[in-house]
């Protein structure tokens, strides 16, 4: 693959400007111009639009291809939640408009929107309120963590560790170590998150547990009344990672199990195409006794039926994004709420358990599923042994499918993740399956055939360990 | 690879060598192959204590990125700073050139495995 500075040839431009009366020399002091010019890379226009547009139709993407990765939710979303987003009255006001005095009178119509997208996500999940804020998964689970440490700062509680089960989410005990807890990994039975194993590291000083459901292994929690008791009695917080929202959205509500935070994936779950590095929202919902700590400001609805923000929260943890987080991305979960509806919601959901499920069954004859049991929207699997999961990913790059995520979580050997949405059809989950049984069947034969994928990719095998070990992020003059 | 006969073995896969008062820590044959081709690790300072069990440093693969528990109370005395410049040398050698860390002991070393009762945790 070139670069545009291989492509570059000395004297070629795409336009060329006038020369300006003055040069910078003229204007500026010597010691701050150049010893000598830019490496700036000399094309035509055309070629840089070839450059672009070859490197376009080499992006691999929902809308061309299938993208079963576990632990991503890459859905496909629909293209009107585009369109919905993108109209003037949301993309053409300044944000800082409504900090102005007298400001809202002119962005009533975005303030409802924020407003109605925390009232949707408040009932679809049980929680007393919400924070548009955060602006990734990441920074909900900070926030959330944040408020933690607000509330037992608040109340006097002495609390310097959080619980993070092995089979949660790796964001999690980094999260809490950023807002200055200790962690304290537990290892999970059968899958699980179990009471007595959580007991035996129940101290005074636990100021919350830290759980995604479904866990990292596909699974859904069966004993969560029985932790949320047990926490109860310590004045302990319940954190609850909702990355895997998709699976469990309008089934359960973790607030009425008794979870005190939850963050939301909404660039994964409600409508936002992802896996390019943002923009993201990690939308936070919170129980009744978090609420004095919320971000501000917040937005509500006054007596005469318009909206307005309220900076008024002395307890605030203040400000955790500029104005009122990506906006764009939740108006456009906003739109998908709206669209799916009471009844689109949990049928969403079910698709996406019913799609994996389906696909768990049909692969367990010649991958060996670990937990055998109904899974949620994903499911892990190992291949046989002495086959890699790396060489059967790479098979799958061959035939235009995404491979699943690989590798993780740590706890399976040779893990393969597959979670195929409910966006797919049967024939794409059944071209799945004929795939990866001919790979297993054909690398038992001949190991060889899986170690070559793939063949016709731009790139082939990369070299991770030597890319990992030597770094090299910057081109070099020659 | 076998595991050595003259080494003590924590259940996270760290390897202990007793040579007096001091010791010599480094992961094990199944930790390495189980991570894969290592590419960062990260070990503490010269002076540093720690408590058995807490976690030490990290090692890092193409495939994801363990903590290293100390397998002993003690005091870190030395570091092989030749693993942190040339990491594939702990896939190589683990129990002999890839050592990791040199320790003073501070403390008792009973509850690590022989190699026999550890052989029976090397499975996935």
């Amino acid at each position: 693959m070139r670069t545009l500075f291989d492509k570059s040839a000395k004297g070629r431009t795409a336009v060329v400007p006038a020369m300006p009366e003055k040069q910078a020399g003229d204007m500026l002091p010597q010691n701050l111009l150049r010893a000598k010019p830019a490496h700036l890379p000399e094309l035509s226009e055309l070629d840089v639009i070839r450059h672009f547009t070859e490197n376009s139709h080499k992006n691999f993407s929902v809308d061309g291809n299938f993208y079963p990765l576990g632990s991503c939710t890459m859905k496909y979303n629909a293209k009107v939640l585009e369109h919905i987003a993108a109209l003037p009255g949301f993309t053409q006001i300044h944000p800082l408009i409504a900090q102005l005095k007298n400001g809202e009178q002119y962005t009533q119509g975005a303030l409802q929107a924020v407003y109605e997208a925390e009232q949707l996500l408040c009932e679809i999940n049980g929680m007393k309120a919400f924070t548009m804020q955060p602006m990734s998964g990441a920074n909900g689970e900070f926030t959330g963590v944040m408020l933690i440490a607000a509330y037992h700062k608040d109340k006097g509680n002495k609390k310097t560790k959080i619980i993070v089960p092995d089979s949660a989410h790796g964001t999690n005990p980094a999260s809490a170590m950023m807002a200055g807890y200790e962690v304290v990994n537990i290892p999970s039975v059968d899958g699980m998150v179990d009471p007595d194993v959580l007991e035996k590291n129940l101290t005074d000083d636990v100021a919350a547990l830290m759980m995604t459901c479904p866990n990292t292994l596909g699974l859904f929690e069966r004993n969560l009344p029985k932790i949320v008791e047990k926490l109860r009695k310590i004045d302990a917080l319940l954190y609850y990672d909702g990355a895997n929202l998709n699976a469990i959205m309008g089934k359960m509500r973790v607030g009425d199990v008794g979870f005190d935070v939850v963050h939301l994936n909404l660039h994964k779950t409600m409508g936002t195409p992802h896996g390019g590095g943002g923009p993201g929202s990690g939308a936070v919902g919170v129980s009744e006794r978090l609420v004095p700590y919320l971000p501000v400001g917040r937005v509500e609805k006054t007596a005469e039926g318009t909206y307005r923000l309220n900076f008024d929260y002395p307890k605030s943890i203040g400000y955790i994004a500029p104005f009122l987080g990506n906006f764009s991305v939740y108006v456009k979960a906003l739109a998908y709420i709206s669209r799916l509806g009471k009844e689109g919601i949990p049928r969403a959901a079910e698709y996406a358990v019913l799609n994996a499920n389906y696909l768990r069954k049909k692969m367990e004859s010649f991958l060996t599923v670990p937990f055998d049991r109904i899974c949620m929207h994903e499911f892990v699997s190992t291949p046989p042994e002495g086959m890699k999961a790396l060489d059967l990913a790479k098979a799958l790059l061959e035939y235009g499918i995404h491979a699943p995520t690989i590798y993780f979580p740590l706890i399976v050997h040779e893990c393969l993740m597959f979670e195929p949405t409910e966006t797919e059809n049967k024939d794409t989950l059944d071209n799945l399956v004929t795939l990866m049984q001919e790979f297993v069947e054909k690398g038992k034969q001949d190991p060889s055939f899986l170690q070559q994928m793939p063949l016709t990719t731009p790139l082939r095998r990369l070299d991770e360990t030597l890319a990992a070990r030597s770094m090299v992020l910057k081109q070099e003059e020659e | 690879m076998k595991n050595p006969e003259n080494l003590l073995y924590a259940e996270s896969h760290e390897w202990l060598k007793v040579e007096g008062s001091e010791g010599i820590v480094g992961i094990t044959d199944f930790a390495q192959d189980s991570l894969g081709d290592i590419t960062f690790i990260e070990l503490p300072q010269v002076g540093e204590s720690f408590s058995k069990g807490q976690e030490m440093g990290t090692v890092e693969s193409v495939k994801a990125a363990s903590d290293i528990y100390m397998p002993c109370d003690c005091e870190v005395i030395a570091v092989n700073e030749e693993a942190l410049n040339n990491p594939e040398i702990v896939n190589k050698d683990p129990f002999g050139n890839g050592w990791l860390i040199r320790v003073a002991i501070k403390g008792s070393t009973d509850g690590l495995l022989n190699v026999q009762d550890y052989a029976g945790k090397c499975v996935h």
